[in-house]
Parts: structure tokens; C-alpha cells; sequence
């Protein structure tokens, strides 16, 4: 990775909104230093010509795999039960604004 | 410590069936066990002490009433904390799932339940299976059973380990990029990743789901083939998943490896890679080479490049499978009165992961971010096809591919914690597979100052019985010097 | 200063159809009968994103989405693969979005299609993709001072269909005309009920000539469409006349108070990371199984209005009305079979029918009316037993009570007033209390309609008006005497 392509700590604070992860101002550089790192390694990869090459994203070779359209009724108890704040049966969130 | 616990499964499963044994009688024995060495080995999170003897006594009573048991009746399995037990915690070594009780069981579990195999307790691992050591549990490390100081191996440790230091007779752990194959080679016991899809991934929570598959531990090839063969085949709930055909591993248990062709590619046994483990392994194919087999030294240019591969393409699905982990609907949620949605979902993913998983998520929504895409994520995958073509290419002239499952000997504790990419660089041999989506085993194969290293053979997809056949053959032939530390 | 009264308009529209005649949701066996259940109630591990689940695909939708492929004219994908969009929000149980996506080497399963809204006016559609909805959310008061969200997740992982046009609609009321056509195509195909509510939403992409393009969301009706455009091309218009320049954003549509608002609390730019999703393997359409969903198209909006005006012999603007609303047109057809004017009867369907129905905000399936008593009403007319005046009457309380029109007429005494002793008993009276009007009618033939209009106001206007207008004029020519 070349110096410019370095990553920066408005970088990291971006990515941290972006995964939800809380990272206070003076873990950013130590984030920064480690991703670049780790990213010099993965530039690695630039050394290959993957001109014309299709990317893989399945590695099993199995199309149209379908369920029939039949509805089940299924318990919603359990699933409930595991909900960490709820109020009658919903789900309670904090404030959205 | 009871010879019981030493049988292999096909031995108990016929003991137990003629009542020699009673199943309640030999899970007792694997729980005294487990807690006499637990205070040192750590294999476990949860015990399930009840439920498994309940069970026992169940089959042993149906065993008394000459009704028909399951082909694991009564054995002990150790199930990795990664893979849904209905009602049972299953945390993933994550403080985000400390209280987690799954509502359903995975597709194995229930097939396990229904092949009657008692379920013993749940495995420590890296948190959400993101590891190489087992050291990222947040709920302390598994040591290897083989020398207390050193670790197991990961993510699968506690699955290796418990297995290893005879808590229980199988176990199955999860294998991403080298997660069961690494551990098995570090506690010198067997691991085999299968294809990709031979086993459904249903209710295996998610790190990297292009890559990952559940897989089985076990002490012995005939133990893994047995348990492979119980928990293989097509399932309804996972898309991925095939339908094998008829694999018959039990028909594989033969010494005889005459004719088979072997690849070894120069760069498994490239820089890093320690001489004892090329010496040990090259004598592993010399002695193949004895009994019938021919090899010969390989080129696979792509293979340098499978580390980065993997890891970018792990990191980048971890980042959006554990998106889901906000508070709201299970696991971790701190106070949150004063906070809006977006805040508190930040501290509860901040006090929910640890360290490394937070490093993964960060750097696969980084891999995966606009502007950076095509040159992270799309370039793995690309080089992926690279890997997936010339492996391919080589299958068609070699049954199998052979070389380290790791270039290293089990290391400390601590050792590799403060260097990432270290840790990373230690699953060089064993994320091919994975991208690859070929099976995969590693078999003990000798040992150097009483610690365990293991081979490791690649076959082309569903072809498991290649990979069982000569694994059977190594093992009746090299017996590797090991001892047990607890 | 910009002149704004010129400015051209472009509108592009994401249109999400839920495809209400699954039975199950996109991903898993959960029921989507949701609307009438209490919260989360039809959840699922998979549709709840619990840890481990994994997602499975509704063969019926992917059937829908070729239909509705076909229906807008589109070209088919042969291949066509899943991606997941990642953002966080409550309503998303995995915090991604299965769906599809047309870059980043993805491919949505039909694209470039077009539907002709006038002679001159094609909207052109870029892409058709499947994807799942998310949760609902509600709260203790609006959105802005709620102190918690509620989510229920029933309608989480329902099937929808995202319909994306080019930026080629230029007015509010022409972006109610496409959804109405669309509408209609997804009840023609069976695929969709615009009846149900929050079935069918949009998300526009409004820009002014001179501005930046701005994305309105939340619209949950398609009635809701032309009122929220209005009012952000106003707003658009406003800003640029003042001299201030609108900055690319995201409003949301506020139903309650009819105004979009800018949500945005954080400075930060959203990235939705698109990428494959690995759980769904790839979907390959055939040539054969394209032509098998042609072959079990049904009739589509303008082949039935066709029929429509050939079969009833109804005029080109009303049978264009009735398609639009298939229910409508149904009805028409119901009622058509029993009645020997269907021209009339298009005319009170598409008049006074729909008119009721706006003006009460009710669709016609919630309406109580049933084919053969509007028909019955119609017949009362034609043999004389109401006047057409008592019949919008009679037919706004039938859609009221779902009452027979015989029912309601005996109730109300609707029916037509011919005794002529009573009426002649009334005109004696109307005579001696209005002598001057008696007098002008007298001098001047015309004056006389006020005397008739006297009687029929005392009978609320049940009197027979032949009658009454004979017994107004016998009188008059008495008087003259």
C-alpha cells in the first residue's frame, strides 16, 4: 500500500459509524496503524492479474434452490423469550431521534 | 482415569448395545473426567450434565426393552459453542451472547439427537470463531492437553482439546479457514473439513458463510468417518447445501493406498514453514510412497496468495453477520434510556466483542466500503476463481494434495496475541480448502518434543472417501510418540 | 432570484409492491397473513435474523417477478444473483436487507422495461428486484419525541417487489397516473392487493431544474404520492426562488402533518456495502419457464379495457377508469351481467360510485355494496319508483349500511310520491300561502317552475314530477278564472 493510501483516523471513525462499533478518539490512531498493517498485507494481491476473471461467490454449483410457497405455524414463544426489552409484545428500541 | 473413556465410538456403541456398559455408567466416567481436568485443560463453557444423562438412561433403557438405538447411541459428543442447542446457552466465547438461548436446534444437533448421541457440553473457541489459538474466548483460553503452557489450536480448541485430553469420545467444531484442522493438528487428533455443503449449516452461527463448514473431531479416522457419515446430507433449511450421493466412508476403512496419486505443492512448505513439520510431513508421503502411492513435487502459483484471499473475504462477511447483533432481539443490551437507537447499538457492540472481532468487523466494512470494494473484496473473490481453477487442474492428474496442516508447532500462550497478522499468517496451509470449498483432513503424523504435528491432504470436492482411506492407511502406520499432560 | 414558475420537474420512482398472494414470507414458512395479528406473532428464527438461521427462497415470488417482468415489457435475467444491503435500523432483524442489486457485478432479475402512460408518455423502467421488508415500528407519539421505539417484526421478511424507474415523470399527478397503472397490472397479474394497507409504498427522487436531486421516502400509499410531491417541489421551488441552493438529501414523507422532514441527525454518509449474499445460491430463469409464466399470464389492464368497451359497449374513458381499480372494474362486470344498460350503469359506477368512495377514503371492498342491489337500484330508476335524485341518495346510504335499496326506501319513505289527492291537497296549500307567485305565474309561463319547486320541497322532492307539474298548471288555469 502506498503511503497515500495510508489509512486515516477520519477513516477509522467513518468505518466505526458505518459497523456501529464505539471507538473513543484515542483508540482511532491505534486502529489506523494496525488496519494499515493488516491492509499493506492484503495489498499483496495486487501482485496478480485477475483481468477477465470472474469473481467466485458461490462454491457450490447449485442453482434454484426453492421451498414451496406453504405457510407453517410455528411457536413464536421461545423467540420472545430471549428478547432482552419488550413492552405487551413489542419489541422496545431506544428513541430513534 | 477409566479405560472406558479411551475406546474409540464403534467399540462403546457396541458395548453399550450389548449392555457390556451402560451408557449412564460411561458418561459418568467422561463428567469425572471433565472435572478432573477441566481446572487445567478448559475445554468447556457450558455442561449440559443433565440433559446428557437423562438421555443415557433413556437409551439404556430402550437398549433393556430391545428397542432400536441410533448408530451413536450413548457416545459422548462435544458440540463447539458456535452451533444452536435448542434451550441450551450457546455463546460463541462472546460476551454478546453470555445469556443467549437458542430457540431450535441446528440441522446436526437434531441429527445427532436422533442417531441418540449424548450431547456433553458446549466447547470453548475464539470468539465467534475468529481465531487460531482459542486464546479470543472472552471466557479464558483452552490449554493443549499435550503441554499445558501452549494452546490448543482454534478457533475449534475446546472441541480438539476435549477431545484430546479424553473428556469425550467426538466432537464437532466449526472450520472456517482452518478452524478444526488447526486444532486437531496442535492436540494430535483427527479433523476433517468436508465439502462445502456436505453438511448443513443450519443453526451454525455465522462468521464467514462462504467459507465455513461444521466439522468433526475425532481421535481415530473410523470414529470421524462414523460421525461425518451421521450428520452428512442435503437439508431443506440450508440452500448450500447437496446432496452427496451415497459416500459410503465406513466402505473407505482399508489399508491400501496402491495407485493413489499425490500432489505436493512446493508452496505449502514455504517460508515460516518449521523444519520439523516439513521433515515430519515428508516422511508421512515417503511412507505413503512405501505402501503404493506415487507423488510428485507441484507448482500451484496461486496458493501465495490464498492468506490474503481469505482473509479479505472473511473479514467482509464476519463484518455483515454480525451486524445483527444490536440488543434488541437477543443478547447484550446495556441501559440505553438516554441514547438514541444509533448510540446504543455502538456501546453494546463495543462491550459485546472483543478485540479481535471488532479488528475483523472494522476491516471487512473497510473491504467492503465504496471505493474500496473492487479492490478488496472483488479481488479476493477473483483470485478465489485463480485458487479454485488451478487446484482443480491439479485434481485432474492427483487424487490428492498433500503438506502441513500447520507450518508451525503448537506455540504459548500469548505468544502471537500482540501481532494480528502473526496469528493470521498461521492458517496459510488451511484456508485453501476453504476458499477452494474442497474437503479437507488433518491426520497426526509424528511428533517433536512431545508435541503433536499433523498432515494435512486436500482432495477434490465430495471426494471425502479419498481423504478417509489414506488417512485410515497413515494411521495404521505412523503412530506419533504423544503423551497426555492431565 | 430564480424564475421558478418553469422549472421542469423530474421524478424517478422506487415502487415496493408486497406480493400479497404468497402465503408465506420471502425467506421462510412464516405466514404472511400479518395485518390482523397481534405483534410478533409470525416470527421465525430465519425472519427474526436469530443467530444460525439461514434463509430459503419462496418459489412464488420468483414466479410473481416474471410475471410482473412481463407485464412492464422487461428484459429477463437468465442469471441472477442476491446481495445484501447493509445498514442498521430497528426494523431490520439481521441489520442487511436481502435484495438485489444492478452494479457491483450484480444482477437484478428483469431490467429495462417501459409502460406507456398517455400516447405520447413512456416511463421507462430500469430494473425489477425481489427483495424482503423490514419490520414495523411505531411510537408513544411521533417519531421526534417517542422516548422508545416499538418494533414488530411480523411483516419483517415479507416478499416485495422493488419496481425503479428513470427519472422520467415530470409532475405529481403524473406519478399518481403510473401508480395507478401499476396498481393495476399487480391486481390484473393477481400478484398484489393495492387494497391492503402499506402494500404498496414509494420512495421518490425529485429534482428541479437548477437544484440537486432529493430523495423522499416513507410514502406508504399511493394516494399519499401526488400530495407529498407537491408539497417538496414547492418546497424545492421556494428555496430556489429565495436564492438559497437545496442540498442532495434524504426527507421523509410525514403523513400526519403532510410536510417532509430531513432526519438526519449525524453528519455521516450511509455506504450500503453491497455485496453477494452466500446463503442463497444463484437463480437461473429458463427460456421454458419464461414461456410457461406467459402462458399462464391472465388478462392485463388494457386488454380487459378493450374488452370492456367491445363487450358493454362503455365509452373509452370510462372503461379506462374502471381498470384502473380491477376491484372496480369486477364490480362493473358483476353487476353488468344483471343490468340492460351497462352504458348507464358505467356511468353512475364511475361518477357518483367513486366519487362516494373517495369522499368516505374507503375501498370497495369495504364499501357494503353488493352488485345486485346497485342493480336493483338502477331498475327502481328506470320503472320510476324513485327519481334519479333519490337514487345517489339511496346509493351513498347503501354504501353506508350495506342495506337493500327496497329496505331503505320503505325505511326512509324514499319511494316516489303519486297521490294526487294528497299532492293536489298540498298545491291548494302552496297557492293560498304564495298569492303573489300565484300572480307572477300567472303573467309568465316560467314563474310557474317556482310553484312546482314549492311542492316538491314539501314532499322532499319524492313527488311524482309529472304529476306534480300537471296538478301546479290545472290549478293555475282554475286561478286564472
Amino acid at each position: 500500500m502506498s503511503e497515500d493510501k495510508k489509512i486515516t483516523k477520519e477513516q477509522v471513525k467513518h468505518l466505526a459509524w458505518l459497523a456501529r462499533i464505539k471507538i473513543t478518539d484515542s483508540e482511532e490512531s491505534k486502529y489506523a496503524e494496525e488496519m494499515g498493517e493488516i491492509l499493506k498485507y492484503f495489498r499483496k494481491l495486487d501482485e496478480v492479474d485477475t483481468e477477465g476473471v470472474e469473481p467466485t461467490h458461490h462454491v457450490v454449483d447449485v442453482v434454484n434452490v426453492m421451498r414451496e410457497d406453504e405457510p407453517e405455524i410455528k411457536p413464536a414463544e421461545n423467540i420472545l423469550k430471549i428478547v432482552p426489552a419488550k413492552k405487551d409484545r413489542f419489541i422496545k428500541a431506544p428513541r430513534i431521534v | 482415569m477409566s479405560r472406558i473413556l479411551e475406546l474409540s465410538a464403534s467399540e462403546l456403541v457396541s458395548k453399550i448395545r450389548t449392555q457390556e456398559i451402560t451408557a449412564e455408567e460411561y458418561v459418568n466416567k467422561c463428567y469425572e473426567r471433565i472435572k478432573e481436568v477441566e481446572d487445567r485443560i478448559h475445554a468447556f463453557i457450558t455442561l449440559t450434565e443433565n440433559i446428557a444423562l437423562e438421555k443415557a438412561q433413556e437409551i439404556d433403557s430402550r437398549i433393556r426393552r430391545n428397542e432400536k438405538v441410533g448408530t451413536l447411541s450413548g457416545i459422548a459428543v462435544a458440540i463447539k459453542d458456535n452451533i444452536c442447542i435448542n434451550d441450551v446457552r450457546t455463546t460463541c466465547a462472546s460476551k454478546m451472547l453470555e445469556n443467549f438461548i437458542p430457540p431450535y436446534d441446528a440441522t446436526v444437533i437434531q441429527r445427532l439427537k436422533s442417531q441418540d448421541a449424548i450431547l456433553i457440553g458446549k466447547t470453548n473457541m475464539d470468539e465467534f470463531a475468529m481465531g487460531t489459538s482459542t486464546e479470543h474466548s472472552q471466557f479464558g483460553p483452552t490449554h493443549n492437553p499435550h503441554d499445558l503452557d501452549r494452546v490448543p489450536g482454534g478457533s475449534s480448541g475446546g472441541s480438539a482439546a476435549s477431545v484430546a485430553a479424553l473428556e469425550t469420545t467426538i466432537s464437532l467444531g466449526s472450520d472456517t479457514g482452518g478452524s478444526v484442522r488447526c486444532p486437531a493438528s496442535f492436540c494430535g487428533i483427527v479433523g476433517m473439513k468436508p465439502t462445502y455443503g456436505l453438511i448443513s449449516r443450519y443453526g451454525l452461527i455465522a462468521y464467514a458463510n462462504s467459507l465455513e463448514q461444521i466439522s468433526p473431531i475425532a481421535r481415530n479416522v473410523a470414529d470421524l468417518a462414523l460421525l461425518t457419515e451421521c450428520i452428512a446430507g442435503q437439508d431443506n433449511k440450508d440452500s448450500t447445501s447437496i446432496d452427496s450421493g451415497t459416500q459410503n466412508l465406513k466402505n473407505c476403512l482399508v489399508d491400501d493406498v496402491s495407485g493413489v496419486k499425490i500432489g505436493v505443492p512446493e508452496e505449502l512448505f514455504g517460508i515460516g514453514t518449521d523444519e520439523v513439520v516439513s521433515k515430519a510431513v515428508w516422511e508421512a508421503i515417503s511412507k505413503l510412497e512405501g505402501l503404493g502411492a506415487t507423488f510428485s513435487k507441484i507448482k500451484l502459483e496461486s496458493l501465495e496468495y490464498a492468506l490474503a484471499s481469505y482473509y479479505i473475504i472473511a473479514m467482509s462477511e464476519a463484518s455483515s453477520n454480525l451486524a445483527r447483533y444490536d440488543g434488541l432481539r437477543y443478547g447484550l443490551r446495556l441501559d440505553d434510556e438516554n441514547y438514541d437507537w444509533s448510540t446504543a447499538y455502538s456501546r453494546n457492540r463495543d462491550v459485546g466483542f472483543g478485540a479481535e472481532v471488532k479488528r475483523r468487523i472494522m476491516l471487512g466494512t473497510f473491504a467492503l466500503s465504496a471505493g474500496y470494494y473492487n479492490e478488496y473484496y472483488l479481488k479476493a473473490q477473483r483470485v478465489r476463481t485463480l485458487i479454485r481453477q488451478e487446484l482443480s487442474k491439479a485434481f485432474k492428474d492427483f487424487d490428492l494434495i498433500i503438506g502441513p496442516t500447520m507450518p508451525i508447532l503448537p506455540f504459548r500462550l500469548g505468544e502471537k496475541l500482540l501481532d494480528p497478522l502473526e496469528m493470521y499468517m498461521c492458517d496459510v496451509d488451511t484456508v485453501i480448502a476453504n476458499l477452494a470449498g474442497i474437503p479437507a483432513i488433518s491426520v497426526p503424523c509424528s511428533s517433536s518434543q512431545g508435541l503433536p504435528i499433523g498432515v494435512q491432504m486436500m482432495a477434490p470436492a465430495l471426494r471425502e472417501d479419498v481423504l478417509i482411506k489414506v488417512a485410515f492407511s497413515l494411521e495404521q502406520h505412523l503412530k506419533p510418540d504423544l503423551e497426555l499432560k492431565v | 432570484m430564480v424564475e421558478t414558475t418553469e422549472l421542469k420537474v423530474k421524478i424517478g420512482l422506487e415502487v415496493h409492491c408486497q406480493l400479497t398472494n404468497l402465503k408465506s414470507k420471502l425467506f421462510c414458512s412464516c405466514s404472511s397473513d400479518y395485518r390482523q395479528s397481534p405483534p410478533n406473532t409470525h416470527v421465525c428464527p430465519v425472519c427474526m435474523g436469530t443467530p444460525g438461521s439461514l434463509p430459503v427462497l419462496n418459489r412464488k415470488a420468483v414466479e410473481d417477478a416474471i410475471l410482473i417482468a412481463l407485464a412492464l415489457n422487461m428484459q429477463i435475467s437468465n442469471k441472477t444473483i442476491f446481495y445484501r444491503k447493509n445498514y442498521f435500523y430497528p426494523d431490520m432483524p439481521k441489520n442487511f436487507q436481502i435484495s438485489q442489486y444492478d452494479r457491483a457485478g450484480g444482477i437484478p432479475i428483469a431490467k429495462n422495461g417501459s409502460k406507456k402512460l398517455e400516447v405520447e408518455k413512456i416511463v421507462h423502467i430500469s430494473r425489477l428486484q425481489i427483495e424482503e421488508d423490514p419490520g414495523k415500528i411505531s411510537y408513544e407519539g411521533t417519531i421526534e419525541t417517542s422516548k422508545s421505539a416499538f418494533v414488530d417484526y411480523n411483516r419483517a421478511g415479507i416478499a416485495l417487489v422493488e419496481i425503479v424507474t428513470e427519472p422520467d415523470i415530470n409532475s405529481p399527478k403524473e406519478a399518481r397516473i403510473f401508480l395507478q397503472k401499476i396498481r393495476s397490472i399487480m391486481e390484473h397479474l393477481g400478484v398484489s392487493s393495492g387494497e391492503l394497507e402499506g402494500s404498496m409504498r414509494c420512495d421518490a427522487n425529485i429534482s428541479i431544474q437548477g437544484g440537486t436531486r432529493v430523495e423522499v421516502k416513507n410514502i406508504s400509499s399511493f394516494k399519499e404520492v401526488e400530495r407529498a410531491l407537491n408539497f417538496e417541489i414547492t418546497r424545492q421551488k421556494n428555496l430556489l426562488r429565495t436564492g438559497h441552493r437545496i442540498g442532495q438529501e434524504t426527507r421523509h414523507w410525514d403523513e400526519a402533518r403532510r410536510v417532509t422532514i430531513s432526519l438526519r441527525v449525524k453528519e455521516e454518509e450511509e455506504d450500503y456495502r453491497y455485496f453477494p449474499e452466500a446463503d442463497l445460491v444463484p437463480l437461473s430463469i429458463s427460456e421454458e419457464e419464461i414461456e410457461r409464466q406467459k402462458n399462464s399470464m391472465p388478462e392485463l389492464p388494457e386488454g380487459h379495457m378493450q374488452r370492456l368497451m367491445t363487450q358493454y359497449d362503455i365509452s373509452r374513458q370510462n372503461a379506462m377508469t374502471l381498470i384502473d381499480n380491477k376491484a372496480l372494474a369486477e364490480f362493473f362486470e358483476e353487476s353488468a351481467v344483471n343490468y340492460s344498460h351497462p352504458d348507464l350503469l358505467g356511468n353512475w359506477i364511475v361518477g357518483d360510485l367513486l366519487s362516494y368512495l373517495y369522499e368516505m377514503d374507503i375501498e370497495l371492498k369495504d364499501a357494503k355494496l353488493m352488485p345486485r342491489d346497485l342493480v336493483k337500484m338502477l331498475e327502481l330508476i328506470d320503472d320510476g319508483t324513485i327519481s334519479g335524485k333519490i337514487g345517489k341518495e339511496l346509493l351513498k346510504e347503501m354504501l353506508i349500511s350495506g342495506k337493500s335499496p327496497d329496505e331503505i326506501i320503505n325505511q326512509k319513505e324514499m319511494r316516489r310520491i303519486s297521490d294526487s289527492e294528497y299532492l293536489n291537497q298540498l298545491t291548494e296549500e302552496i297557492f293560498s300561502s304564495n298569492p303573489q307567485a300565484v300572480k307572477d305565474a300567472i303573467k309568465d309561463p316560467k314563474a310557474v317552475r317556482f310553484l312546482i319547486g314549492q311542492l316538491m320541497k314539501k314532499t322532499g322532492g319524492k313527488a311524482d314530477p309529472q304529476l306534480a307539474n300537471n296538478l301546479v298548471n290545472e290549478k293555475l288555469k282554475t286561478s286564472k278564472t
